[in-house]
């Protein structure tokens, strides 16, 4: 389907794809010149700073308006600790449906499809309320707490997860863990000292999978997250936003380049292990 | 060996009996709060749970058990009540149970005209945080302390009269109030209801009690509420107590009202025309972002797939920058860019324009302003305040959002088609555009169709672009919901349910949102249909 490049095919293929390119980096490059621009007005903005500065950057760590180093810690620790849980309850389910028969299995395995079809986030009146009646009870995981976003968090970790990892597991040989077992080994050290690292692919995806949706998710955390301390970076930088545009538009530039780093690190991480095989090297069959 | 053992299971023992211990609490929590049926699922979560652990026989489901729990809790519950609460009224006004409000409207009180007048004095210790009330009436005098209430003689000893003018000036400890000190009290003293020998007793004002009789009378049989004051018989009339005058007292309760919410929905004028354009936008706007992104995906793909093209890897990675950083932010950039008064897009045109202006005047016409003429004022476009810029604005920067993704998955695709083919269609004499669309398109299509139609179910619920982006506005004009028309129905489930100026409708929005899930579920159906998940399940289980 290709040929050698005439002169002219190769201009108008480089010209097209440099157009291209200069409509994705452009924002990017914009909201770093704004962050180190001396002005806090969009309007007065230069793509070049004449003077550029830090200011913006200290100004973020020091207002006592917008808690940005709280919504950033708060924003790292829910999404690992979901994401952790993620995997690790993912991981349970799918390897008792990858190696155990029992009754019920099919249907369950059919049911997390069904379930996935329909999208939690349609249900958010009804989660608010449970949240709501939940925090009577026990005031630690109500309204305003991270505690009750993990939870909703976590109630996706079954389903796709689980599917995923499911097919992972079958392609490991049984063999592995049959060994294991006439030397003493219980299934769940099995599966913990010999499954688990052998997956490590699979987990590495799950993880990112779920670090980056919980990263990035908005509604939910906004409808359970009432106070300034305990936002999570999406709605916080909503709130540092708000149409201010001529008045706090370097400080929110300086903060959407650090909530940009703990994302582009995983993402980079995660292209890395996605593509590393496994069973590689332990049996062949 | 055997230490191990035991030990197993006493924590086991330990484990559960603090589950059940748990779920009882919160089972005579839920009980005392007149929460019958939500009760009796602790209790019923956690019993079947020890059963689970303590049974051999069902020894996998241990292993199902944690994320179950949540999948249960935090998605099948919340969907499954959504679409129960889309038959209800629930909402503003409507949040409590029949019997909840009922109590609540019992408990109110007033004074008739033959109520008894009590004198009050009252005595604090403690920074105010202790009180003590005195209250006389002719002969009776009542001592109210920490909520109980007892007769207390003119000579009892506890109340001291220090200067001997026949007032008690403390009470034990406890010190006499002044009026202006009682003022700032006033708030909680109001909320005393002083019961003694079958009396209710309450503030009247700033220097009486009274005694207070219920305001309602509530008569089970007929379902209505008689006002004790004025005599108006209020009948419950679809979960608010309503006169003949169509009076309400709030609160107004629960109830099943059918599917009022649906027929409001498609025939109310005033909420089925925001309703419908609401919904069409949402199918448009996912339709359209994947016939754009997929577009310009796959073309960028082609061009970058080209073996004689240099630069290949360096102009891929400039490419995937917009999918590699979080697009909460990068919305936000996208917001400020295109904002019509400081936004950097305006300045650019407004700069483009002048250029393009000179050159005219200097090349032909001079003192003509070309681009005014030709596009009207370009300074000050509303790309996020005019309704349908605002829809261009949402599928441009869903765009630059959404392309990098469609062209590595089309990147991927278009490796794995066998370059013997393009050879074979050459030899046979076949242009760029046949092989193209015989041999590529197909192939691709094929494995990505899916992923197409995955894309098209993410962006149908896509509220993060819409919300960061433009909120759903600009607002539809004459729309009595809060409705907007760049408004997907997800963010107007979140508008009807959080932000409604009228109160929030519950019942309403759970009405969208059985729609989302007809919806996303039967594409969900259809894209199984085409990937052979359900096949392959039954095949390889």
């Amino acid at each position: 389907m290709y040929d050698r490049h005439t002169l002219g095919g190769s201009i108008w293929r480089h010209a097209l794809i440099l157009l291209l390119c200069a409509f994705s980096i452009f924002p990017v490059l914009w909201i770093a010149s704004a962050s180190f621009n001396a002005t806090n007005n969009m309007g007065l903005q230069t793509l070049i700073p004449r003077h550029p500065t830090f200011a913006h950057y200290k100004e973020l760590f020091t207002s006592d308006r917008y808690q940005f180093s709280m919504w950033l810690l708060n924003s790292l620790k829910i999404t690992i600790i979901a994401a952790t849980l993620t995997v690790m309850l993912a991981a349970l389910g799918a390897y008792a449906f990858s190696r155990f028969r029992f009754k019920g299995r099919r249907a369950g395995l059919l049911g997390l499809l069904l379930i996935q079809m329909f999208p939690q986030v349609g249900a958010i009146v009804a989660i608010f309320l449970l949240v709501l009646s939940l925090g009577n009870i026990f005031p630690w995981a109500g309204l305003n707490t991270h505690t009750a976003l993990i939870f909703v968090y976590l109630g996706g970790a079954m389903g796709f997860n689980t599917w995923l990892m499911k097919g992972y597991f079958d392609t490991i040989p049984r063999s592995l863990e049959e060994s294991a077992k006439v030397d003493g080994a219980t299934p769940f050290q099995a599966f913990f000292w010999i499954i688990l690292p052998l997956a490590r692919p699979i987990l590495a995806t799950i993880f990112v999978l779920s670090f980056i949706s919980a990263y990035s998710e908005l509604i939910i955390a906004q409808i359970l997250l009432r106070s300034g301390t305990k936002f999570t970076l999406p709605v916080g930088m909503a709130l540092l936003v708000s149409d201010q545009w001529s008045q706090r538009w370097g400080m929110f530039a300086a903060g959407a380049l650090i909530a940009m780093i703990p994302f582009l690190i995983v993402f980079i991480l995660a292209q890395r292990s996605l593509v590393s095989g496994l069973t590689r090297g332990s049996v062949k069959e | 060996m055997i230490w191990r053992y035991i030990a197993k299971h006493v924590a086991k023992v330990v484990l559960l009996g603090t589950l059940i211990g748990v779920s009882i609490y919160v089972t005579f929590v839920l009980l005392t709060k007149g929460m019958y049926v939500p009760a009796a699922m602790p209790l019923i979560g956690s019993v079947s749970i020890a059963y689970i652990f303590l049974t051999e026989k069902r020894y996998p489901l241990r292993w199902l058990v944690p994320g179950l729990i949540f999948l249960i809790v935090m998605v099948v519950y919340p969907i499954g009540y959504t679409v129960v609460s889309s038959f209800t009224n629930v909402g503003t006004g409507h949040m409590l149970a029949k019997d909840q409000a009922i109590d609540q409207l019992l408990d109110r009180s007033f004074a008739p005209a033959d109520a008894l007048s009590y004198t009050f004095t009252v005595f604090a210790k403690n920074a105010n945080n202790d009180l003590a009330l005195l209250l006389e009436s002719g002969e009776e005098r009542i001592l109210y302390l920490h909520g109980e209430a007892t007769a207390v003689a003119v000579d009892d000893p506890r109340l001291i009269d220090d200067d001997g003018d026949g007032e008690p000036d403390r009470f034990t400890d406890f010190a006499r109030l002044s009026i202006p000190q009682i003022v700032p009290m006033l708030s909680t003293l109001e909320t005393y209801r002083i019961e003694f020998e079958s009396k209710t007793i309450g503030l009247e004002s700033l220097t009486e009690f009274r005694t207070r009789t219920p305001t309602y009378v509530y008569d089970a049989d007929a379902e209505t509420m008689i006002d004790q004051q004025t005599g108006i018989v209020y009948t419950a009339l679809e979960g608010i107590f309503t006169d003949q005058n169509g009076e309400e007292i709030y609160p107004g309760y629960k109830v099943k009202v059918g599917i009022r919410n649906y027929i409001n929905l498609l025939t109310n004028p005033r909420i089925a025309g925001p309703f419908a354009m609401v919904f069409l936008w949402t199918f448009a706007f996912a339709f359209l972002t994947v016939l754009l992104n997929f577009g310009l995906g796959l073309s960028t793909a082609i061009l970058l797939n080209d073996p004689y093209l240099r630069f290949r890897t360096l102009y891929r990675v400039v490419m995937i920058i917009p999918y590699a950083i979080p697009a909460f932010v990068t919305i936000l950039v996208w917001r400020g860019m295109l904002n019509q008064h400081f936004g950097i897009i305006n300045k650019m045109i407004v700069s483009s324009a002048r250029m393009i202006d000179s050159a005219v005047n200097y090349i032909a016409v001079h003192g003509f302003n070309t681009t005014a003429v030709l596009f009207g004022d370009v300074s000050k476009i509303g790309w996020l305040a005019d309704g349908t810029l605002a829809k261009i604005s949402v599928l441009l920067v869903n765009l630059w959002l959404g392309y990098p993704y469609m062209m590595l998955i089309c990147l991927g695709a278009l490796q794995s088609i066998p370059k013997s083919l393009y050879e074979a269609a050459r030899v046979d004499g076949a242009s760029w555009w046949q092989q193209f669309r015989n041999i590529t398109l197909p192939l691709l299509l094929m494995p990505l169709a899916p992923l197409l139609v995955g894309a098209f179910a993410f962006n149908f619920n896509n509220f993060t672009l819409i919300w960061l982006l433009t909120e759903g506005r600009p607002a539809i004009a004459g729309a009595t919901t809060p409705a907007g028309q760049t408004d997907i129905l997800l963010s107007y489930t979140y508008r009807l349910a959080f932000e409604g100026a009228r109160g929030n409708q519950l019942g309403l929005a759970a009405a969208v949102a059985t729609v989302i899930f007809v919806i996303i579920a039967t594409i969900s159906a259809i894209n199984f249909r085409m990937t052979g998940a359900l096949e392959e399940l039954s095949k390889n289980v």
